[in-house]
């Protein structure tokens, strides 16, 4: 899975936790707390949706750390 | 024999519209199920029956506004199905729900800008009410077709399947042109219409003005009826941030625990020792309630607030606290709450997150007596015996009703739940 692809699925389990973001203008590098709005709970739901499709199970103390989509993908990149 | 009514769904709703039936006469039906589903200013909501039996006669048609309390349909034994239905305006009007009881008027809130009618045929209920108590008389042959008797809110014909597919896609009924029988709309009729405006997306699921308004009526009420008090403490959370970290870290996501979950439980613990702070307050003073429903309100994204319950908190281990958190804020912002959760709240938790602020002087949601408010934990400098450390901490605040009880036992309340976080392990 190229980087695109990864997006494309990273974003729309966002987008089913959270309906109400225009993907289309979505901003990869802003705070998904301050830019979005997700509290800890749609964080943990966005975790667990990539645990789900994508496989990867990210540890509490690096998801921690994350504060963007861009950093996500970045540690995802890694990971598959 | 009994008749399945439009439950009570908090005290900021008095009546809500049935916008679907999932069963139909004749059907055997169990305590527990889900049989209709409601649209209210809070969204959707699906009602349980509350007993064994057999639907034996729908009387309100979907798509009717009906006040809490309306008789919806027959359960019996079954011997009943196929009897002549009733006429419908009949068994609509009003009934047992006394009307000393009832909570604010929603549909009348004092602005003049009118609620565009929305997907679900929404419609301004008619004005025209008798209080008839009296069991219905006996029932005229029906005809066909039954709902245009009916002068509760004027009704658009559709089909059940163009019915579901304009309400996802936030398409008002009323704006359709019908081409199915008697011009019923069916789904050719939504096939060109796109979906609308972000006021309806889908996810949203509720209206936004009547939200309001029934907000602005339960707190109008609130404020203007109880005397709260309000305290804050605030509480080390080293120990809690230490054992969730340890319990997290080898769990996957799914199975993860939140500090929500550690303060749901402390509050629900902390209830079980106060009873004077879990209950409602009604016509004959406070009744203390026999079991904990801790109450969440869950913020809604795009704006809005529902504050469903958990049932028997105090009863739940953590993870199953923890599941049952997720579960209600995803079928919040979702669909698919139920209206035992909705009215059956005996205290309520408000929590404004990590985007929050240090504390949060809560509004009681009305019948009940105290709203518990949790602010955001951050870190901050606290005195830890002899020096000063930075520690993780929250303030923890509690709105109480004044006829009920005290400062003193609101304080004594607030300690038990700081107490309880010192020991998460414990929890």
């Amino acid at each position: 899975m190229n980087r695109d692809e990864l997006r494309k699925a990273v974003l729309e389990e966002l987008s089913s936790i959270a309906p109400d973001i225009d993907m289309t203008t979505f901003d990869d590098t802003a705070n998904l707390q301050d830019a979005y709005d997700l509290d800890s709970m749609d964080a943990l739901n966005l975790a667990e949706a990539v645990h789900k499709r994508l496989g990867v199970n990210i540890p509490d103390q690096d998801y921690a750390r994350m504060r963007s989509i861009a950093e996500l993908l970045d540690y995802l990149t890694e990971k598959l | 024999m009994s008749d399945f009514i439009m439950p009570s769904m908090g005290a900021d709703m008095d009546s809500a519209t049935l916008v679907e039936w999932k069963v139909k006469p004749g059907d055997r039906v169990k305590k527990g199920q889900v049989i209709a589903a409601v649209e209210t200013s809070k969204g959707a909501l699906d009602v349980e029956v509350f007993e064994d039996g057999v639907v034996e006669e729908i009387y309100v048609p979907e798509d009717t506004e009906a006040d809490v309390g309306t008789p919806l349909a027959r359960i019996g034994d079954g011997k009943g199905v196929g009897k002549q239905p009733s006429e419908v305006a009949e068994k609509a009007e009003p009934t047992a729900t006394p009307e000393a009881e009832k909570p604010p008027t929603v549909e009348q809130p004092p602005v003049t800008e009118t609620p565009a009618p929305t997907a679900s045929g929404t419609a301004i209920k008619s004005e025209t009410r008798h209080d008839q108590p009296e069991p219905k008389p006996p029932s005229p042959p029906p005809s066909p077709p039954a709902a245009e008797k009916t002068d509760l809110r004027s009704r658009v014909w559709a089909s059940p399947a163009a019915r579901r597919r304009a309400r996802k896609a936030g398409i008002p009924l009323s704006g359709l042109h019908g081409t199915g029988p008697d011009n019923a709309i069916v789904l050719r009729d939504l096939q060109d219409t796109p979906p609308t405006t972000t006021e309806t997306r889908p996810g949203t699921g509720f209206d936004r003005p009547q939200m309001r308004a029934a907000i602005a009526a339960a707190m109008s009420r609130a404020k203007r009826e109880i005397p709260h008090y309000y305290l804050a403490t605030t509480a080390d959370l080293h120990a809690a941030e230490q054992w969730l970290a340890d319990y997290n870290q080898h769990q996957p996501p799914e199975n993860r625990l939140l500090l929500s979950a550690l303060f749901m439980k402390a509050t629900a613990l902390a209830l079980a020792r106060y009873p004077e702070l879990n209950g409602h307050y009604g016509e004959d003073g406070f009744v203390a309630a026999g079991q904990i429903n801790l109450g969440m309100a869950v913020h809604l994204r795009g704006g809005g607030l529902v504050a469903p319950a958990i049932l028997d908190a105090d009863t739940l281990t953590l993870p199953e606290l923890m599941h049952r958190l997720r579960d209600l804020v995803r079928r919040a912002r979702g669909g698919g709450l139920r209206a035992s959760e909705m009215g059956g709240g005996t205290a309520t938790v408000t929590a404004l997150g990590d985007r929050g602020v240090d504390t949060v002087y809560g509004v009681i949601y009305p019948p009940q007596v105290a709203m518990i408010g949790i602010g955001r934990a951050r870190r901050r400098p606290l005195a830890v015996n002899d020096g000063v450390a930075v520690r993780l901490a929250v303030d923890l605040s509690l709105a109480a009703d004044h006829r009920v009880c005290d400062g003193h036992l609101g304080a004594l309340f607030l300690n038990e739940m700081d107490q309880l976080l010192q020991q998460p392990e414990a929890l």
